[in-house]
């Protein structure tokens, strides 16, 4: 699994009331949540994002709410993967369990500009940045968490586990 | 090697004699709760997964309190799904209009949860339980429709920082000056991943709504969970209430922390949060001429009895400033209807203050006091990211109800002082 494409840059401690507002979250719907994307710290967000972009952010992001909306939002607008310093407990589960990969990576999160061109390999963990040619070892999920991913989120790895017993 | 408390709890429900921090575990569940927000996913997620019946119609509880009573027809269908589903699953804990409370306030009064429990709920300020001596934590929606049809929850054992509590609080001072305290101090990922244990000879001159507080807020340090020992004062609470029988857990002697803090509570001052982070704090004292439009006091972290004690010593015979709306929402119903019988929602209406339903509302943005451009809230509860009750360009400041009430009186950020 990869992914690659144009980095959108975000600060530290980027929040879930800002990654998804609460003021939308009267709905369920993931395609009408995802048109509101960032929308209180970057209004270009959704109207720039291609699939396969990718988010490069600070420290603890993701912090806040348990809304699971927030990784939810950001794989409906087709972003293939975060890259962080580190990531909210809450946002880190939500994101392998609903199948948005996600990476943590201080010196790519310092390095990685707004508008690079980037490769991510999940399984290896290695991200290649094709501005500069300059590539990152993240660290890879443990076994565990790579049976979650693997089977396409938590649900659907405990129907596998299910079928096995 | 000693364990935690908190790893205590998660070995025993893990059926396992003990765990390191970092491990892998699979973990019973007593309590899987969800709100009118997060509950919809994850029936989805249930549903979509073929799942047929919850694991035990009795161990999982859904709160309607975000957007009740509904604040739009898209929240009423929210609702609408989350009554269905408790109903087709004979769910016991279903908490509707006229019955609920802001679900942190509510669980722990009406004895859902208790000390030993393992909890997860699809709400990040579920960690409040910690305050009865439970390992609780906040988690997605799927991880509800997982629990909900398992019983069951991984988690990675956490390490832990060990607060260490002495002293007393000042009288003008409450759970959410420490909590404030300690999160300004160590930062909004200062516990990152790990668990916040209280523990030490202070710990005694806490009150629940004290404890509750300070537990509640330990996500806003990033941490996994918050939580106290078992003592007189929880036993005290718990009595009468509690449905199960509680299970007390102590942390070992030779636990290992990866930090000891010390606090000693009566160095503690009246503080506040200033936007946009909660670790921006500083002393209600040294904010200088911040005038407000709004004062908050309620939620999951200030709407308890207490809460409305300390409005009510501030707003008895007062009058709210020219220009300032002052919304007081008590957490629970029951909460609503002792400040009936009290005489305080009297004296909240003469004060020129108004008095709502219980609702997390106004704390998310979602209704019931929202800001527009450029206004500014204190407030009592928990957050105050950009835009997070209104408009981007408003800003939320983090205070106790003693501060807030306070501030209500002069419109602008006022230390509360004994008379």
């Amino acid at each position: 699994m990869n992914t690659k494409g144009k980095v959108f840059k975000y600060p530290d401690n980027v929040d879930t009331d800002v990654i998804i507002p609460a003021r939308y979250l009267n709905t369920p719907n993931a395609n009408e949540l995802a048109l509101h994307c960032m929308e209180d710290i970057d209004v270009n967000f959704v109207k720039e994002v291609k699939k396969g972009d990718v988010m490069v952010a600070g420290w603890n992001f993701g912090c806040g709410s348990s809304r699971e909306h927030a990784p939810l939002v950001i794989k409906t607008c087709g972003t293939g993967c975060v890259i962080a310093k580190s990531f909210a407990r809450i946002f880190y589960r939500n994101a392998i369990n609903i199948g948005l990969p996600i990476l943590e990576c201080e010196q790519a999160a310092d390095e990685i500009q707004a508008g690079n061109e980037v490769s991510v390999d999940f399984d290896s963990g290695v991200i290649v940045n094709h501005t500069n040619g300059k590539s990152y070892q993240a660290q890879p999920f443990p076994p565990f968490i790579q049976k979650i991913i693997k089977a396409g989120g938590l649900l659907a790895s405990l129907k596998e586990e299910d079928k096995n017993e | 090697m000693g364990m935690t408390m908190t790893q205590k709890i998660l070995a025993h429900h893990a059926g396992l004699e003990s765990v390191v921090a970092g491990q892998l575990i699979n973990a019973k569940l007593d309590i899987v709760l969800g709100n009118d927000i997060t509950t919809p996913v994850a029936v989805n997620e249930f549903k979509k997964a073929g799942f047929d019946k919850v694991f035990n119609k009795d161990r999982v509880a859904i709160v309607l309190d975000h957007f009740v009573p509904n604040k739009d027809i898209k929240a009423a269908e929210q609702s609408k799904t989350c009554r269905e589903f408790a109903c087709a699953h004979c769910v016991s804990h279903f908490y509707d209009v006229g019955k609920m409370g802001i679900e942190h306030a509510l669980l722990p009064e009406q004895g859902v949860v208790t000390a030993g429990d393992c909890i997860i709920g699809a709400d990040s300020h579920t960690c409040t339980y910690g305050a009865l001596g439970a390992f609780s934590t906040g988690v997605g929606s799927t991880d509800m429709a997982a629990g909900m049809a398992t019983g069951m929850a991984w988690f990675k054992v956490p390490s832990a920082i060990k607060f260490n509590l002495s002293g007393k609080l000042p009288n003008n001072c409450s759970g959410k000056d420490v909590i404030l305290t300690i999160i300004g101090m160590i930062g909004v990922d200062g516990a990152l991943y790990k668990s916040m244990e209280f523990c030490g000879e202070g710990v005694k001159n806490l009150s629940m709504d004290d404890r509750l507080c300070i537990c509640n807020m330990a996500i806003e340090a990033g941490a996994k969970n918050g939580i106290f020992p078992v003592d007189d004062v929880t036993h005290e609470y718990m009595k009468g209430r509690t449905e199960r029988e509680p299970m007390v857990f102590a942390a070992d002697d030779d636990a290992e922390y990866e930090r000891v803090i010390d606090i000693d509570l009566s160095k503690i001052y009246p503080t506040v949060s200033k936007p946009h982070l909660p670790e921006n704090t500083a002393p209600a004292s040294e904010l200088g001429n911040v005038k407000i439009d709004q004062v908050v006091i309620g939620s999951c972290t200030n709407g308890r009895m207490e809460d409305m004690e300390a409005a009510f010593k501030v707003l008895n015979g007062k009058k709210v400033a020219e220009g300032v709306r002052c919304i007081v929402i008590p957490a629970t119903m029951q909460i609503m209807r002792e400040c009936v019988e009290r005489g305080y929602v009297t004296a909240f209406i003469d004060a020129g203050a108004v008095v709502s339903t219980p609702t997390c509302g106004p704390c998310l943005g979602g209704y019931m006091g929202i800001l527009a451009k450029g206004e500014r809230c204190i407030a009592t509860t928990n957050r105050n990211f950009v835009g997070r009750m209104g408009h981007v360009e408003s800003e939320v400041y983090l205070a106790s109800p003693l501060t807030a009430a306070a501030s209500a009186l002069t419109g602008y950020i006022t230390e509360y002082k004994e008379v």
